[in-house]
């Protein structure tokens, strides 16, 4: 008896009684053990006898009572395609080898040149035939398998080309073996071409083989995250430590982590401290420090401190369960440039049959004597010349490494469309606050300007901020905070979208924001003080000015951390001749003077986060594609407006929305890789397209007998199935080279 | 020309326009309209190839693959971002919840065999 304890997610309860009904139905099942349902996980655990039950019964036993059981997928259909691929391998590989070696013997038997060397039994018909049978009906079985249902269902595939072109080179070989006289009768020497068909279904399934290996490897990366998963957790659970399977894992769990040790799912840090490497994740190789209230990612590793943190995201939810489902959507989607060679796949198969027809006509009709072999040996070639494989695997293979090669490096595409165009974009608009910046501003002046004390100022500015979003009023709190200034009671506290806050202070009006706030309000800001506000600006600080009633009563300056890796990701996406531009509801001035600073010429200034679309837009009119960075919060119908949303992720959250690309690893070099990366792919999938397209074009009227007028060069339909082989394999390995470049 | 020759001519005319007929002219199959789910199996082509689903409801397409030739291997819904492996001889089910009416292909890995989702 072999028990098994595994853990299945239900779809479909809704109460308590959901929970018994369930348990009932899973206990009453022969095998099953033990079954303990979880209404606020939807988890069903469940212990069985493996030798007695099974998944399906589990299944059907939640089924028989109304609901489902939600097969683990990701992780299921790897394990299953990873073993059907395994066990395909195999049974390819003899196929070769058998197929191969009784061509091989045939061909000794009938090549001239060889067959004065080969033994005499070889020589007979018979023997080939004996030799070749096996080859064409059970080593060439799945192109007859494939080929019978496709016709019944009037289309056509590669497997109905090869079974079409060995066919016909097989019967009428069988024929010349049992009729050799009918065939001298008509002037043809008796000769056999059991070789044409054995060994070109040994060498197509060769080419299978070895395609079929290196498409393995185009979908490594997805592997590679889902073996990133860790199996188990240490939780801590009634004071003791448990080791549980990583599916027990509820919200809200305490869990251990030791020096060394991989961080079981997303949490946040509650007790001790380490260093983590994230570098799986992130693609960022230093290690990130963890403290208390520090998020942390599931699937990282531990360093050197052993920590305890709170379980916030399990299961689904997890960062990597989300890049793992992002990578997959991005590869299962397509590449606007594929559509052509999808709509060519589509009618390819019918014209090649049309023009190997035409072939033996043409042959028949006007080629040399023996006309018969010439014409079939002709029609067989390009029969098994044509490769529409080629065409299909151009595309796709290459969008698969690529997304896989973004995903390492902590780029996550959302689609391959936007992989295709990201490499055309000509301009980047950066969103200042948060993207390039740090988006953690601090106080640095507070100039009272009337009788006001500086403490005052700062209690009165903070007092209003407490209810603002905005994260200067972040800046001016925590200010307040580390001053112990005490927070005073504000009513009928409005933020007024791209001006700033106003309130009610006992019977005070208060307004606290920028120029334009000061303006409508008509409080008005003297020269003395107006030079003083132009100064700070100029120094990239932003300038908060408190109204009271009427009367401007103080400045408080605020300003952001430029990004350490800001000015050197503007510099290369400059060098690469695309245009940046900052965007920021900043005023002109301050702007302007960080714009220097990060080296960016062109500002968009005092934007409203609702104008931040319509200046995407208008640069879109001139004729630009744009790519807008931003931290897709604020700014997502900016990102979703432009060519190429890129946001920067935050947190453990990287399904965002309304971008097309997202940065796991914040770091703004990013930005450029990501377009490299993009155009990498293209020339990549452009040569594959052009590989598979100019492999068909010439190769096919070649097969066809073109340069026989002019060379008397014929192409054997031997040499036509290596050429087919080696197209498709060509294909995939110029996609796999995309993993060797450096962005 | 000789008769023989006038044989074969005529004989690959008509063999040609079988071919086209056959294959390039091929009506639509019926649409099947699904319920909460629906069973499709991969032999020669998609059966049923076109199908009906609910716009803003999720069906389970329940996908078995009877057929062994790699250009089937895979199943692609690329409106919906779907890349699926089919292993051979046994079901993958994909759940659709489709946010728009409109009509979707869906077809193998190298495009050369097709179907259709209709959202109604």
């Amino acid at each position: 008896m072999t028990t098994v304890k595994k853990t299945y997610s239900v779809k479909g309860m809704h109460c308590a009684s959901c929970v018994r009904v369930i348990e009932k139905s899973l206990t009453r099942t022969p095998g099953i053990s033990d079954a303990v349902v979880n209404l606020a996980t939807e988890k069903a655990t469940v212990t069985y006898d493996s030798a007695v039950c099974n998944d399906e019964q589990v299944s059907a036993a939640v089924t028989r009572v109304g609901y489902s059981i939600v097969t683990p997928k990701d992780a299921l259909s790897e394990d299953q395609e990873k073993a059907e691929k395994v066990l395909e391998l195999k049974r390819l590989r003899n196929k070769v080898v058998i197929s191969l070696l009784f061509g091989a013997l045939i061909l000794w038997g009938s090549f001239p040149g060889l067959i004065q060397t080969a033994p005499e039994w070889l020589k007979l018909f018979w023997v080939q035939l004996l030799l070749a049978t096996p080859v064409q009906f059970w080593a060439g079985w799945d192109y007859y398998r494939a080929t019978i249902p496709a016709l019944k269902n009037r289309t056509a595939n590669m497997d109905t080309l090869v079974a079409l072109g060995t066919t016909v080179a097989y019967a009428y070989s069988a024929f010349v073996t049992f009729f050799p006289e009918v065939v001298m009768d008509i002037g043809l020497d008796a000769m056999p071409y059991f070789d044409v068909a054995t060994i070109v279904i040994g060498l197509i399934l060769l080419g299978r083989y070895f395609e079929a290996k290196a498409k393995g490897q185009t979908s490594e990366a997805i592997k590679k995250l889902i073996g990133l998963q860790a199996k188990t957790a240490r939780v801590i659970r009634d004071g003791r430590e448990i080791d549980v399977p990583i599916e027990e894992v509820r919200i809200g769990d305490v869990i251990r982590v030791r020096p060394g040790e991989k961080i079981p799912v997303d949490g946040i840090v509650t007790e001790g401290e380490s260093s983590v490497d994230e570098s799986m994740i992130t693609g960022e190789s230093i290690p990130v420090d963890k403290h208390a209230k520090d998020t942390v990612v599931g699937a990282t590793m531990n360093k050197t401190g052993t920590f305890t943190y709170t379980a916030s995201k399990i299961g689904q939810d997890t960062m990597l369960a989300q890049i793992i489902k992002l990578v997959q959507e991005a590869q299962g989607s397509k590449a606007p440039i594929q559509r052509i060679a999808d709509t060519i796949s589509s009618y390819f198969v019918p014209v090649v049959i049309m023009l190997a027809i035409a072939t033996f006509a043409i042959w028949y009709v006007f080629g040399p004597n023996p006309v018969l072999l010439f014409a079939l040996l002709n029609m067989v070639a390009v029969l098994i010349i044509a490769c529409p494989c080629a065409m299909g695997l151009a595309t796709p293979t290459a969008i698969m490494v690529g997304t896989g090669l973004g995903a390492e490096k902590g780029i996550l595409i959302k689609d391959a469309e936007s992989l295709e165009i990201a490499h055309k974009v000509n301009v980047i608009i950066f969103d200042k606050t948060g993207t390039l910046t740090n988006g953690k501003p601090e106080v640095t002046d507070i100039i009272p300007i009337t009788s006001m004390s500086r403490k005052e100022l700062l209690a009165v500015s903070s007092s209003i901020e407490k209810g603002s979003e905005h994260s200067l009023a972040e800046a001016i709190v925590k200010k307040a905070e580390d001053e112990q200034v005490s927070i005073k009671p504000i009513t009928q506290f409005k933020a007024i979208a791209g001006h700033g806050v106003e309130g009610l202070l006992g019977t005070k009006h208060i307004y606290f924001g920028n120029r334009r706030l000061m303006k409508q309000k008509s409080i008005a800001i003297d020269l003395q003080h107006n030079k003083q506000i132009e100064q700070l600006e100029h120094d990239g600080k932003t300038v908060m000015m408190l109204g009271i009633n009427t009367t401007l009563v103080g400045l408080i300056a605020v300003a952001d951390t430029i990004k350490d890796s800001a000015k050197d990701a503007i510099a290369v996406l400059k060098k690469k001749n695309i245009e940046v531009v900052m965007i920021t509801g900043d005023n002109q001035r301050t702007a302007r003077a960080i714009a220097a600073k990060l080296g960016i010429d062109r500002v968009l200034a005092e934007v409203l986060p609702n104008q931040k679309e319509a200046e995407v837009k208008k640069i879109q009119a001139q004729g630009k594609v744009v790519a807008m960075v931003g931290d897709g919060i604020n700014d997502a119908p900016a990102l979703a407006a432009a060519d190429v949303g890129i946001a920067m992720g935050s947190g453990t959250d990287v399904a965002i929305e309304a971008a097309d690309i997202t940065l796991i690893n914040k770091n703004l070099l990013s930005v450029s890789s990501a377009i490299e990366l993009s155009k990498k792919t293209m020339r990549t999938i452009k040569l594959n397209l052009f590989w598979a397209f100019g492999y068909n074009i010439l190769l096919i009227p070649i097969a066809m007998g073109a340069l026989y007028p002019f060379f008397q060069v014929l192409l054997s339909p031997i040499f036509a199935s290596v050429a087919m082989a080696t197209s498709s394999i060509s294909v995939v390995s110029n996609s796999l080279l995309l993993k060797r470049v450096k962005i | 020309m000789t008769l023989d020759a006038v044989i074969v001519i005529a004989a690959s005319m008509t063999a040609i326009g079988f071919t086209y007929w056959f294959f390039l002219m091929k009506k639509e199959e019926d649409m099947v309209v699904a319920g909460d789910s629906i069973d499709i199996t991969v032999d020669g082509g998609y059966h049923p190839s076109v199908i009906s689903i609910t716009k803003g409801k999720t069906t389970k397409i329940h996908i078995t693959r009877k057929d062994p030739s790699p250009c089937l291997e895979e199943v692609v819904l690329a409106d919906f971002k779907i890349r699926q492996y089919l292993p051979l001889h046994k079901t993958v089910t994909i759940e659709l919840t489709p946010q728009h009416v409109g009509e979707f292909q869906f077809s193998c890995g190298m495009h050369m065999f097709h179907g259709k989702v209709r959202v109604m």
